[in-house]
């Protein structure tokens, strides 16, 4: 194709461009021959990428993409959100659940800024998404124009990468390119900067089959003598530990790490994204590690002297004080990034590949192993304290997330907010599926749970399992806009509020650290009414107080198939997390429940 | 469960960790901080400058010196960056440096045979009269005048780092009115009969 010429001879009458765009398009353009406008190449090369849906907000810089979606009608459906941080939350529950790339568009300026919370949390917990912002024309950048913001400098430390389009011929490949660096590797953000004139500009379009990035490159297997050396340090192991994280589910490896440590015979304790990567169920399963996790897990960690890392990152919240973490362990550390391997704790034996086909190596060069006497010690430990609660007759969250459990058997797709109902929502419910469980864990973004869970449930198509988000009621209000649009879209979500009127997550801390004093963390003169709340946004809203109650609220809920449901549980303020590794301290000065009860 | 970690008393695991990272594994110690050059090759265009730059600061690594300028391949730029660190952070730096899109090729050149050269103007007050004793200097380190004025030299002085540091230790002795240094530019060393 020589377009250039055709280019320079045409000028930009905007209408007249439209209009014989429009008309090539219906001639030629899927065989890629005629011109089209920035807009609607940008519409086509979604299509062509197969995106199935679009999260956005329209606005004066990207009014055109919005016009040419009228006109065009497109395969992707496009859901307008109520506020983009609500979209960009959404985009990443979609991603996370369907392990495809997700997709957000909003305009410029405050439009773009509003995504940038979202794709931070996307950066942090290696989310796919692309994210496409709205700039003003080319000549207007760096004039202070109105709505106008420097987006690639906003979010140059918290995205994979970044494409600024100067040149309208360039745009397709630079969206083939945006799709291609967010979902392969260890996937991550992708922003994509439209100023308008690039979307008003004409050229021809031809969607590239293939992408090649000549400073962009990713491992697949693993160095073969590195998996044997592994091999050989699991054979000689006494005490062997699987340490499970967030990219065992990412690169699908669910599935082969099951069946590795089932015949190994090797416990496995995962992150928090990790849950769901190994069946909870498994007597081999000894649940979340880290600052919340169960002390039968941070124990079997602390006297491991082998720890096999598979997708994580060694996390200051799984660690605490790093220098007495795992002090006995010799450290396998297979990951696809690798600044990830050695980052924090030098790796014994670092294994540098997509961790689904590293364990597809490992598995042919294992053999079962006798760990008899390592479980007893283990399931010494779980008596000694396991995960349970009071039962006194007062609402307690704990018993809210079994309930839900047992109404679902763990068939359901949990997505928590953050704080204290995040780490119940993790510590309570079984979670038997990879990419279940769908939580902001590195960024730690409150209000993510209601719109994560609604893009969900858009990814599932009116079928799949269950959509549960549970919220505190901190965190609820910080994107309940969203709310009208699951219920516009129909969308049967089950909506938890664990209602202490506190922020819980703090409340604790000031409780056990800081000596009492609870700075500004009573919400109960702040709150709503969040029943007539969910019946103001067209949802069913339920209210339960008591223990008894629980039940019968979840039941109702589940009666409910045609709008979000909403359920306030009205919770004991005193409860708190446990155990608990205070910030900085080493695993060993976990504090229990019954520890706490005692003083 | 305290006892393990106190003091002195690391477990050999703790010991590999340690040494693995270029820490003391004493208490007291102090880490093994070095200084290393780096090259790294990459997109041309301020885009990809700025994402080097700010991935320094984005992960709290230290910046010593920057030198940009064309490569061969004229779509390329290649930047020599000179950084400190033990050998975690070391490791931290070239894997997340690699990890960046605009990246083409980084290398580590601090332990391989390698040419460092640094330019430096440096402009000093000076007299007529003390021209001379001045330029004398000057011609120890085969540096050039490049600006006289009837009260002031400037000189331009090329070499290694260290060779621009005794320079401008000598001038120290004028009144030395600006300093302006290049930053390290480095390059691998081809070696066709030195062994």
């Amino acid at each position: 194709m020589t377009t250039t010429s055709t280019l320079v001879e045409r000028p930009t009458d905007l209408r007249k461009t439209q209009k014989s765009s429009e008309a090539a398009y219906q001639k030629d353009a899927r065989i890629g021959g005629g011109l089209m406008t920035g807009a609607e190449i940008f519409i086509r090369s979604l299509e062509a990428e197969g995106v199935e849906i679009v999260f956005g907000y329209p606005g004066g810089a990207v009014i055109g993409i919005y016009d040419t979606m009228h006109r065009l009608n497109p395969t992707f459906k496009h859901v307008l959100v109520r506020h983009e941080q609500g979209g960009t939350h959404a985009a990443e529950g979609y991603a996370k659940s369907t392990g495809k790339v997700g997709t957000v568009l909003v305009t410029s300026g405050p439009g773009a800024t509003n995504c940038v919370t979202g794709i931070a949390d996307a950066y942090m917990d290696s989310i796919p998404l692309v994210v496409f912002t709205g700039q003003v024309p080319t000549k207007l950048i760096g004039n202070d124009a109105f709505q106008e913001c420097d987006m690639i400098g906003v979010t140059r430390s918290i995205t994979k990468h970044s494409f600024l389009v100067r040149d309208v011929r360039d745009l397709a490949s630079t969206i083939k390119k945006a799709y291609y660096i967010a979902g392969t590797g260890r996937p991550g953000p992708v922003v994509v900067d439209l100023p308008k004139d690039m979307l008003m500009a004409s050229a021809p379009f031809h969607y590239p089959t293939s992408v090649s990035i000549r400073g962009y490159s990713f491992v697949q297997k693993g160095n073969a003598q590195q998996i044997k050396l592994a091999a050989e340090m699991i054979q000689e192991s006494k005490k062997p530990l699987f340490y499970v994280g967030g990219g065992t589910i990412i690169s699908g490896a669910a599935e082969v790490l099951t069946r590795i440590a089932r015949y190994t015979n090797i416990p496995v304790t995962t992150t928090l994204h990790g849950l769901g990567s190994f069946p909870e169920n498994d007597p081999l399963s000894v649940g979340m590690l880290g600052m919340h996790g169960t002390w039968f897990a941070n124990k079997a960690v602390q006297n491991t002297d082998l720890l096999i890392a598979v997708g994580a990152r060694f996390d200051d919240r799984v660690t605490g004080k790093i220098e007495a973490w795992a002090p006995h362990a010799k450290i396998i550390h297979m990951d696809i990034d690798p600044a990830c391997i050695s980052k924090n704790v030098p790796a014994n034996c670092p294994i540098l590949g997509d961790v689904k086909l590293v364990l597809e190596q490992l598995e042919p060069l294992v053999e079962p192993k006798d760990t008899t006497d390592w479980m007893v010690q283990i399931e010494k430990w779980r008596t000694e304290c396991p995960m349970d609660f009071k039962r006194d007759g007062k609402l307690r969250p704990q018993e809210i997330i079994r309930a839900l459990r047992d109404k679902t058997g763990g068939h359901a797709t949990v997505v928590t907010d953050v704080g204290q109902n995040q780490m119940w929502g993790a510590q309570f419910f079984t979670y038997i599926h990879p990419r279940t469980h769908i939580t902001s864990g590195g960024l730690g973004t409150m209000g993510f749970s209601l719109p994560a869970a609604m893009g969900v449930a858009f990814g599932q198509k009116g079928g799949g399992l269950p959509v549960i988000s549970i919220n505190g009621d901190g965190g609820v209000l910080m994107n309940i806009q969203e709310l009208g649009v699951a219920a516009a879209h129909k969308l049967p979500l089950k909506v938890v509020i664990l209602n202490n009127s506190y922020l819980g997550m703090v409340r604790q801390w000031q409780e056990l650290f800081h000596g009492e004093r609870y700075s500004h963390t009573d919400l109960s003169t702040t709150n709503p009414d969040f029943v007539r709340l969910a019946e103001a946004f067209g949802c069913v809203g339920l209210r339960c107080e008591r223990p008894e109650d629980i039940q019968a609220t979840i039941d109702a809920a589940w009666e409910v198939h045609d709008r979000p449901v909403v359920m306030e549980f009205k919770v004991i303020m005193e409860e708190k997390v446990f155990p608990m590794v205070p910030s900085g301290a080493t695993t060993d000065e976990m504090i229990t429940a019954s520890e706490e009860d005692i003083n | 469960m305290q006892t393990q970690t106190a003091g002195m008393g690391l477990t050999p695991q703790q010991v590999f960790r340690k040494q693995a990272a270029g820490e003391s594994i004493h208490p007291d110690g102090q880490d093994v901080l070095q200084r290393h050059v780096l090259t790294v090759l990459v997109e041309n265009g301020l885009g990809a400058l700025n994402r080097v730059a700010n991935l320094f600061s984005q992960r709290g690594f230290h910046l010593e010196s920057v030198s940009v300028g064309e490569a061969k391949d004229q779509s390329l730029r290649r930047m020599t960056l000179v950084t400190t660190g033990n050998d975690r952070m070391i490791g931290q730096v070239l894997r997340q440096l690699n990890n960046l899109v605009d990246t083409i090729e980084v290398e580590d050149v601090t332990h391989l045979d390698h040419i460092e050269r640094e330019l430096c103007l440096v402009q000093v007050r000076c007299s007529a009269s003390e021209r001379h004793v001045l330029i004398g200097v000057v011609d120890i380190f085969r540096a050039t005048v490049v600006n006289i004025t009837p009260d002031s030299l400037t000189f331009e002085v090329t070499g290694p780092p260290a060779k621009v540091n005794a320079f401008i230790g000598m001038m120290r002795d004028y009144d030395v009115l600006e300093v302006a240094r290049s930053g390290r530019v480095a390059m691998r060393r081809e070696l066709a009969f030195e062994h």
